[in-house]
Formats: structure tokens, C-alpha cells, sequence
């Protein structure tokens, strides 16, 4: 009973900053500035925020209308450099997953080596430490330069940022598995691919799920930021398009769905990290 | 254009020392006339067809001019035509020119940057000029220099929007390997601006800008030689006494706003973006500077050109067909309804339309016209070339002895083009170098080092 009447109250109060948050803004941008006197025929060459003195900035309300003409057409193509949002999304998303699932196939297999071999760990350690900190769209540059295909380097850029988190929290996972299991384990004689899949995995999973979900946090991040740098399709490429034609509203339209996709892609690898967690 | 004039006309000289036609005395009056000729963007393609094959057999039958303007003279036209109709069938040559070579590649990728200098490249598209030519060509817009570059490098671009003094710093290796690029066209010339912030409306003279924060679009452009130039005019040295920045075109009219910068010199329609939301004014066009300069161009891997020889001429041809269309005036509000929506350029029509009409408001309260704002000519002069060439030396970007005549011809291709656009049906000036003036000094290509010692403001 408690427990529903503070998510009740929780609700009520993030609903009240939502409308306090859209009234603000909603007053900020409204009200036009003093009107200049033009020549009519002048006045028909300006735009908007020049004649009436408009804000720039456009209302929560005109974000509304253009997410509802958005979401009334996602799919819609006319041409290579104008699709729907939900094909852009598509397009990112495919990307993400692509360059994420790789890194996986790289991340698990080398984390686990690291971490039950001391001296991989060692050897590999300087490589990572130099890797790890480099921001991953320096790494966009030499891709274009050496893979010569924009969309396989977005695909590149992924899959190194990716690959950090995962890579550390799976060594990391694995070196700290409580070593009365690995000894109970050995007194019974357990081969090592056995003991690597029946004990290691399920103990050091919940510290891998969190390095996968801190990865695909940053997956997201990034993609956005490499699809502005190489255009073509993607939820990027839509932002730097309508910043361009210096559309806000297109703009703003496009960070809500890029924080809405974010949210659904950490919330898949939160269920995850349920299901492999395990009481002590 | 005498590209398209009748050759069985006694009055016009095929070849010729003057303007490309030898009908007028400097090549703007040429352009003026030509701009005024029906046939010059004549949508009647079999005509100029036919009038550029038949201005091949005149010329091969009367190598000197004036033998042929003679005969005219003597037979008279028609009778001519019918004489020499006889000997090589006209009709017959112009079906096979129309018909072409088949084409290697049919499906092109070209990149383009969103403004208005990539107006032939863009309007080919929605307005069937490559489809004409039996291409599908896709045309992809691209976030900036460095990558439209990368792309076409790593193949996945057949050919590219480019701006002119690109291929010339590639092929010499400044700012990148050095990598042999062709650049058979220039797209547009004029169609730049320089924009002030609305605050320095009262200072329109340039000696006032000492301290002043500048943005072109980048550093190897026509827009940073044009800006040095005025600026050094001025007595302002555009190293110590301003900032000049490179800042991507989309980023400009914002940072216009967000008050970082106080104006830039940049392609359209930055220029009128920036007028329509009312953050600048246009203090003066880049035509005021230098009238008829090249800005962007059409650029190509040399391999491109050599591995699908019949499917590059057919885009070029497409491309300077376009461009024909487009120098028309009438044409131009047509275009830019065609240019103007997000698939392209995406920005309001509006816009785009007091960019090529050349009617705009400069922000100022003023609607001013100037229908050469912007104007297309495809021809890539090597003197064109030189000049840029001069000012990459005088501002440092290049250092030592510079074989100007040699770069210039290796890398503008006009000899190239000459032969290319003689495929694509046209016939360019016989001429490739000019001479022209940049705020009243008179450019002569052939002393470069001259030209450049005669500045007190330079960086050698």
C-alpha cells in the first residue's frame, strides 16, 4: 500500500515539473517582439522572426505538432537524403546492434582470458589503459581513411567504444569469482570448459550484464554523434540535416526520440541484468 | 553561348582570340549576350546537337575562318547547307552523337554539400537531366569538406561536389596526401557574400573591422582568398588584425546569432538564411570583388575517368546541360522550387529563390537586384587556377618555387574539358587562360610572381 502511494506521488510530482517545465516554456517563447515597419514587398523576402519578431526558439506546442506529424509518417521515403524518422531510427538502431554484437563476440571471449590469466591480464593492461580513454570519433578519421566505407567505419566507431566497458567489467567479473567455489569446483574434479560455463559464468554474469549495459549507454551516445560527422542516413544525420535548415523544432523532435530509444535499449539490458542476478 | 551559335552564319568566327566566340570584346559581354541568346539553354537538345556537329564539319572543311565566312558570303547559307549535306549527313551524325557510347556504370553515387553552388549537380536530379542521359544517378548530401573528400577517395562517391582550390591543394598534397584529381567543371561562379552581425550595421567600412571574428567555410576555399583579398585592400591584415575561422556553413548562422562570430563570408543560402531570421545583412556580394570568380566545381577521381570513360562524359554532359538551363533566367525560380525541399537543400523556398532570382532583401530594408548574384559557367579557365595558386603562396599555404602554369594545367583540365564538353554537344572557347581583375587590379596569368610581390600585405 505504501509502496503504490509513493510511485502515485512520485507520478504526481513529475507530471507537475513536466506542465511547470512546458507553461515556462510555452511563456518564454510566446509573445512576439516589437514589429518592425517594412516595406511589403521587403517583409515578403524575411522570414518569420524577422517580420513579427518571433522567438527563434519554438514552443512546446509546435514540438507537439511536429512529433504528431512525425509519428503519423515514420516510414515515408523520398529520396536518399529524405526518409521518416522511424526509417533513420532503423537505420541507427541496425548500426548500434552491429557494431555492439561484435564487440561482444571480441569483449566476453578476451575479458574471460584476462581474467583467469594473470599474466594476460598484466600483458594486455597498457594497450587497454591507452585504449580505453581515447574519445571514439578519433577513431572515425583513420577508419574512413583505412576501411574506405563511411558505413562500416560508424560501424567500427561502435564497436571500439563498446568494446572498453565490456572488455574490463568481464575480466573484472571473472578475476573476482570467489575462490572457495573454484576450489569446491576442483575437488570435484571439473574439467576447465565445464567449470568456465558452470561456475565462472553465472557468478561473474551480473558484473558482465553491467559492463553490456554501460556499453550500449555509450553505443547510443556515439552513434548519434558519428552519423552528424558522415551523414547519410540515421537518427544523426536527421539532427545535422534539421540543423542545417536550422529547424529547432525538427531538433528538439529528434533529441526526445533519441533519449526514448536510449531509455528502451537500458531498460532491455536492466531486465537482463535481473534475470542473471543472484542472491548471496 | 557560341557554343550553340550557327556555323552557317557568315557573321560569327568559330574560332577566335577575344571572348570564347570572338564576337565580343571581353568575356562578361559575351556572357551578357549569351545570357540574352535563345539557344544558349535551348531545351531543344536535338538542335544543339545537330549545331554542334554541323560547327565540327565547318570547321574541319575551312580550318581558316575566314575561308568559310567567305564562302557563306558567295553560296549563301542554304545552299551551303545543302552542298555540304551531301558530302557528310548531318542528320545521320547528330542521331549517333544523341545516341552515345553505352555506358559502363549506369547507377552514380555524386555527393554534394547542401548550398547553392551545387546547383547544377542537385537540379540534374529532380529536373531528369541525368535521366535524360540514361543514368541513375543518386545524389547524397554530405556533412563537410573533409568527408565529401574521404568519400570519393574511398570510391563510394563516383564523383563530388568540391570547391575549386580543393583539387589543386590535394593534387600538391597541402593538407592531405597528394592524390591526382580531375576537375573538368566549375560549377557556378559569383554567389557568395560577405554577412555582418545586425550590432555592425553602421560599419561598412572594412578599415573599422580591425578585431573583428570571421568565418569561411574553409581554409583551402575561394571564400578565404576573396576575404584576405578585401580585407589586405582594406590595410587590415587577416592574420593579426582579424580572426578567420573555418566553420561548417550549417554552423555559421548560429553562431551568427549566438553572437561568437561577427560575420563570414560563405556560400549561399547561409548568406540569405541568416537575412530571412533576421540575425545579418549582406554588406556586399562576392561579384563585387571579383565579378564572374569560380567558387565550387566538379571534381572526380582520375580514376573514375579513365575506368568509365562513355558514363563520365554522359554525367558531365548532364551536368553542363544543366548548367546551360540554369543560366537562363527565367529558369531560375523553377530551380529553385526544385532544390528547395529537405531531399536537397532544406531550406524555404523562398530562400533558395532570392539566391538565383538575384531579387533579395539584404537585411537592411533594402530589396536589391542583381540577377548575376549567381550564375553558372562550366568552364574551367587554368587562370582561374593560377590566381588561386598566387594567394595559397601569399598567404603561406604553399612555400618555394611553384610551377603555376604546370599545376594549373594538370589539375583544371581545361584542355581535358575542351574535349569533354565537345562530346557533351558544346563547344568551348578555344582560348584557356584569361586575363580579369580582382577590386580593380588586373590579374595577368602569365606573371604570377609579379602579382603576388606587387601586394604589401602577404606572407612570403
Amino acid at each position: 500500500m505504501r509502496q503504490t502511494s509513493l510511485r502515485l506521488r512520485a507520478g504526481i510530482v513529475s507530471l507537475t515539473i513536466l506542465l511547470v517545465f512546458g507553461l515556462a516554456w510555452h511563456i518564454g517563447v510566446s509573445g512576439s517582439g516589437p514589429t518592425q515597419q517594412m516595406d511589403p514587398e521587403y517583409a515578403k523576402l524575411m522570414g518569420q522572426t524577422a517580420v513579427q519578431g518571433k522567438s527563434a526558439m519554438p514552443g512546446p506546442l509546435d514540438v507537439l505538432a511536429k512529433i504528431w506529424s512525425h509519428l503519423k509518417e515514420p516510414f515515408y521515403d523520398r529520396g536518399p537524403n529524405d526518409k521518416g524518422i522511424g526509417i533513420q531510427l532503423a537505420y541507427s538502431i541496425g548500426r548500434v546492434l552491429l557494431g555492439y554484437g561484435l564487440a561482444m563476440l571480441v569483449a566476453l571471449p578476451l575479458g574471460f582470458l584476462i581474467g583467469m590469466s594473470p599474466l594476460m591480464a598484466r600483458a594486455l593492461d597498457p594497450f587497454i589503459q591507452i585504449m580505453k580513454p581515447v574519445s571514439p570519433l578519433a577513431w572515425m578519421p583513420l577508419a574512413l581513411y583505412t576501411i574506405k566505407d563511411s558505413s562500416i567505419s560508424s560501424i567500427f566507431v561502435i564497436f571500439i567504444c563498446s568494446l572498453w566497458p565490456m572488455l574490463i567489467n568481464t575480466a573484472f567479473g571473472v578475476s573476482s569469482v570467489r575462490k572457495e567455489w573454484l576450489n569446491v569446483a576442483r575437488t570435484l574434479e571439473v574439467g576447465p570448459i565445464r567449470r568456465a560455463f558452470t561456475v565462472i559464468l553465472p557468478a561473474a554474469a551480473p558484473t558482465i550484464v553491467t559492463g553490456m549495459r554501460i556499453s550500449i549507454g555509450i553505443a547510443w551516445l556515439v552513434i548519434v554523434a558519428a552519423e552528424m560527422l558522415v551523414g547519410g542516413t540515421g537518427i544523426g544525420y536527421f539532427v545535422w540535416n534539421e540543423w542545417n535548415n536550422l529547424s529547432i523544432t525538427n531538433v528538439i523532435t529528434s533529441i526526445l526520440v533519441i533519449g526514448l530509444v536510449g531509455m528502451i535499449l537500458d531498460q532491455a539490458l536492466a531486465r537482463v541484468a535481473r534475470a542473471v542476478s543472484f542472491p548471496e | 553561348m557560341a557554343i550553340f551559335r550557327n556555323p552557317f552564319d557568315h557573321r560569327f568566327r568559330l574560332s577566335s582570340k577575344g571572348c570564347s566566340c570572338g564576337q565580343h570584346g571581353s568575356e562578361a559581354e559575351h556572357a551578357a549576350a549569351a545570357a540574352a541568346d535563345g539557344l544558349a539553354a535551348s531545351s531543344d537538345e536535338t538542335l544543339r546537337l545537330r549545331r554542334s556537329v554541323e560547327n565540327a564539319v565547318m570547321r574541319a572543311l575551312f580550318p581558316v575562318d575566314e575561308q568559310r565566312r567567305n564562302f557563306l558570303k558567295v553560296v549563301g547559307a542554304s545552299t551551303a547547307y545543302a552542298a555540304i549535306n551531301t558530302l557528310f549527313p548531318i542528320a545521320a551524325a547528330t542521331d549517333v552523337l544523341a545516341q552515345g557510347a553505352p555506358l559502363e556504370k549506369k547507377d552514380l553515387k555524386v555527393g554534394f554539400i547542401p548550398i547553392t553552388c551545387a546547383t547544377p549537380i542537385i537540379m540534374a536530379a529532380p529536373m531528369g537531366f541525368y535521366s535524360k542521359q540514361g543514368l541513375n544517378v543518386e545524389v547524397i548530401k554530405t556533412a563537410g569538406w573533409a568527408v565529401i573528400r574521404d568519400k570519393t577517395l574511398n570510391k563510394e562517391y563516383d564523383a563530388a561536389h568540391m570547391l575549386s582550390p580543393m583539387p589543386l591543394a590535394i593534387s600538391m598534397g597541402v593538407g592531405s596526401n597528394a592524390i591526382p584529381y580531375t576537375m573538368p567543371a566549375v560549377e557556378n561562379i559569383n554567389g557568395q557574400a560577405i554577412t555582418l552581425a545586425m550590432k555592425h550595421k553602421d560599419k561598412r567600412d572594412p578599415k573599422s573591422w580591425k578585431g573583428f571574428k570571421f568565418a569561411v567555410p574553409f581554409d583551402y576555399s575561394m571564400h578565404n582568398y576573396l576575404l584576405r583579398y578585401y580585407l589586405a585592400e582594406a590595410g587590415l591584415d587577416p592574420d593579426t588584425d582579424v580572426q578567420i575561422r573555418s566553420v561548417p556553413p550549417p554552423e555559421m548562422v548560429a553562431n551568427l546569432r549566438a553572437d561568437n562570430i561577427d560575420g563570414f563570408l560563405a556560400p549561399d543560402p547561409v548568406n540569405q538564411r541568416a537575412v530571412f531570421d533576421g540575425v545579418g545583412f549582406i554588406h556586399m556580394l562576392s561579384k563585387e570583388i571579383w565579378d564572374g570568380h569560380p567558387c565550387c566545381a566538379f571534381a572526380a577521381s582520375k580514376e573514375f575517368v579513365t575506368t568509365y570513360p562513355n558514363t563520365y562524359s554522359a554525367l558531365l554532359k548532364a551536368i553542363i546541360e544543366a548548367t546551360a538551363f540554369a543560366t537562363k533566367t527565367e529558369n531560375r525560380k523553377q530551380i529553385a522550387e526544385a532544390i528547395a525541399p529537405p531531399n536537397y537543400l532544406n531550406q524555404p523556398v523562398t530562400v533558395v529563390e532570392q539566391v538565383l532570382t538575384g531579387t533579395y532583401a539584404d537585411g537592411l530594408g533594402q530589396v536589391k537586384r542583381d540577377a548575376k548574384r549567381i550564375d553558372f559557367d562550366p568552364f574551367p579557365w587554368e587562370s582561374f587556377a593560377v590566381w588561386i595558386l598566387t594567394q595559397m603562396k601569399r598567404w603561406g599555404q604553399i612555400k618555394g618555387d611553384v610551377d603555376y602554369a604546370g599545376v594549373a594545367k594538370q589539375v583544371f583540365l581545361a584542355t581535358d574539358a575542351t574535349r569533354l564538353m565537345k562530346e557533351a554537344g558544346l563547344t568551348p572557347p578555344t582560348a584557356t587562360t584569361k586575363t580579369f581583375s580582382v577590386m580593380g587590379k588586373v590579374f595577368d596569368p602569365a606573371k604570377p610572381e609579379e602579382y603576388i610581390a606587387s601586394f604589401p600585405i602577404k606572407r612570403t
